[in-house]
């Protein structure tokens, strides 16, 4: 028992709670509340990660296991979600700062805190929950209030983007549901670490696959992988900037990705079909979210896009893990390839939140996002010129930053497992990127200024707070290369990577049998 | 095994709803539909044909229970459906204010 693992459910539910309250009292309480309590958080994490290793449980309500069968929820904390942990919470914070300045323009802020803190009270409860029920429960938390925050500006578009996104999410939380269910019928325990047990003992294999297949078409709706994809660049492009890169950054991973690689890795016997599936899905959208990208004009729905193909990656790593994995293959290319793929996690939400909050400092300043309209912006906003050049560059995958060396990893491993022509298409994929990227640059920053802005309004360079968030994501783009480093690597990213790697190892590491 | 057909039934009635239907509360509708078919499937895992409620009592005549656990389930899942439904409806008729209509036809600002 570790009476700390709920702190990361009931710091941001306490606060999503205390928020609107302090509003009322005074002015400016509820927004710093939620900063100071998601700056604690990432605190938390950080320490979880450097300082206490190894697996811990809490049992909620303190229900002791009876004969070694769980009968309570628990709370699970292993290298994989304390990894989600640190994620979530650094981005939440970074972006909950740059809010300060950037909400300004909207009324009702304190709710827009008080739904920021509710979705990282689902996501890291989603993160923690080792129970399936509880974590389709989070994950409803979580959903909902990003569904409520794509709809924040309430005017046509943000409307029009948050109904397609809560049918669309309303139907993939039906499907896992109904898997849930079904799980429950087959095996009687909804305790991950019990079902990972159960199934592997006894399952009926065509029942299985039905559950499989139903949870692959649930969370890869979440996830957005290439033919769930329709939702995400309407849904992330809507949103205000802090919630896009919310959305982008951690919400598909840790929704969609991380629930994935739990369940395919840990409770499921690995199956070489299901990761053949699984694969295939993340090359399509790592090629068609980037190929729909290039043609973009839009700056945020470009971004987007880009998503689509960069979770790709993240799949495409871990599928092909798997596939070594179930082949009983070579264990040293099996963890290299899950090492890139959740190595990308971690750099596509920094870069990509980068991006987000950078677009949202340009649409700040000159008040669209139509990169045709824009140009020259260089001059006048040095600082998000900079920043948002280090992310694209970082996220075309070029040398000193940390998409280069996350995708090095997964292409490497490719070729050492011998898919060629999955490594050919990571390298293709990342040279469109390049392409659609330097197109942003030259249409936003670079190019002559435009007339039809620059009569009109006077640009300026973003204010404090929206630089400082845009800075220390900056700096993280390039010390994230650190991680390819042996010794650093495994502090922070190899004890996510043996969790997935031990597979079926987490129920008797769970249950302490 | 005739009631998880018509189970399955009722959800792929609230599908075919979402999908073809073109007014945004006939959409609503079929979510809730396919809801209300999760919910009944849920609590008739947990049936025991003959079984009892589950609280232990002095005068107990008989050791077969329902399980207790799916009732549980989909208590949580209708306060879920409560929100996912609650919120639905209040773009909807933010949307209606905006378009002045409940059909998607109209509504396609959003593109590519």
């Amino acid at each position: 028992m570790d009476y700390r693992l709920p702190l990361f459910v009931i710091i941001p539910l306490g606060a999503a709670f205390l928020i609107p309250l302090l509003a009322k009292l005074f002015k400016r309480a509820g927004e710093w509340m939620a900063v100071l309590s998601l700056l604690a958080l990432s605190g938390l994490a950080v320490y979880f990660v450097f300082l206490e290793k190894g697996a811990r449980v809490y049992e909620v309500g303190g229900w002791r296991p009876l004969d070694g069968i769980p009968i309570g929820i628990y709370m699970v904390l292993d290298g994989l979600s304390i990894y989600l942990l640190l994620v979530i919470n650094l981005i939440g914070f970074l972006s909950a700062f740059y809010s300060l300045s950037y909400m300004k323009k909207f009324t009702a802020e304190s709710l827009y805190y008080t739904l920021f803190m509710l979705m990282i009270a689902g996501m890291n409860g989603l993160v923690l929950s080792g129970d399936i029920f509880n974590l389709f429960v989070f994950m409803e938390i979580a959903a909902i209030a990003s569904y409520a925050l794509v709809a924040f500006g309430i005017e046509k578009e943000e409307l029009e983007a948050s109904f397609k996104y809560q049918v669309l999410g309303g139907i993939s939380s039906l499907l896992i549901l109904l898997a849930i269910g079904l799980l429950y019928w087959q095996s009687g325990t909804l305790n991950l670490a019990d079902l990972a047990d159960v199934l592997r003992t006894n399952s009926n294999p065509v029942f299985s696959l039905f559950i499989q297949t139903l949870l692959i078409a649930g969370f890869g709706l979440k996830t957005a992988m290439f033919p769930f994809h329709a939702w995400l660049p309407d849904a992330h492009s809507s949103a205000p900037s802090p919630i896009s890169s919310m959305l982008s950054g951690v919400l598909i991973k840790a929704i969609g990705a991380y629930v994935l690689m739990r369940l395919f890795f840990n409770i499921f016997a690995l199956s070489y079909d299901i990761a053949l599936v699984l694969a295939i899905i993340g090359t399509l959208s790592m090629v068609i979210g980037v190929l729909l990208a290039v043609g973009q004009w839009d700056f945020k729905r470009l971004l987007a896009y880009h998503s689509i193909s960069q979770m790709g990656y993240v799949v495409v790593g871990v599928a092909m893990g798997m596939m070594i994995l179930a082949r009983n293959g070579d264990l040293q290319v099996a963890s290299l390839a899950i090492a890139g793929g959740l190595f990308h996690l971690m750099n596509h939400a920094v870069f990509k939140s980068l991006l987000f909050l950078n677009a949202g400092a340009v649409e700040y300043a000159v008040g669209t996002r139509n990169m045709k309209d824009m140009g020259g912006l260089a001059d006048k906003m040095p600082v998000t010129a900079a920043t948002s050049l280090s992310a694209s560059m970082a996220i075309s995958g070029i040398p000193p930053f940390n998409g280069f060396f996350s995708k090095l990893i997964i292409i490497i491993a490719a070729v050492q497992a011998g898919y060629y022509v999955l490594a050919f298409l990571a390298v293709f994929t990342s040279i469109i990127t390049l392409a659609s990227f330097l197109k942003m640059q030259r249409f936003t920053f670079y190019n002559k200024i435009k007339s039809s802005w620059n009569g009109t309004t006077e640009v300026r360079e973003a204010p404090f707070s929206m630089l400082f968030s845009m800075v220390v994501l900056a700096v993280l783009c390039l010390a994230l290369s650190l991680l390819a480093i042996p010794s650093v690597r495994d502090a922070v990213l190899t004890p996510a990577v043996n969790a997935l790697l031990q597979a079926g190892g987490y129920g008797t590491v769970i249950l302490g049998k | 095994m005739i009631v998880y057909l018509l189970c399955m039934l009722l959800f792929l009635i609230g599908l075919y709803g979402v999908l073809v239907k073109r007014n945004l509360i006939k959409i609503i509708i079929g979510l809730a539909i396919m809801e209300y078919s999760l919910n009944l499937f849920l609590a008739l895992i947990g049936y025991v044909r003959g079984g009892t409620v589950p609280i232990l009592s002095q005068d107990l005549k008989t050791s077969v229970f329902v399980d207790p656990l799916p009732q549980a389930l989909v208590l949580t899942a209708i306060v879920i459906g409560l929100a996912t439904t609650a919120l639905l409806l209040a773009v909807a008729i933010r949307i209606y204010k905006k378009y002045h209509t409940f059909d998607i036809r109209e509504i396609k600002r959003l593109k590519g």
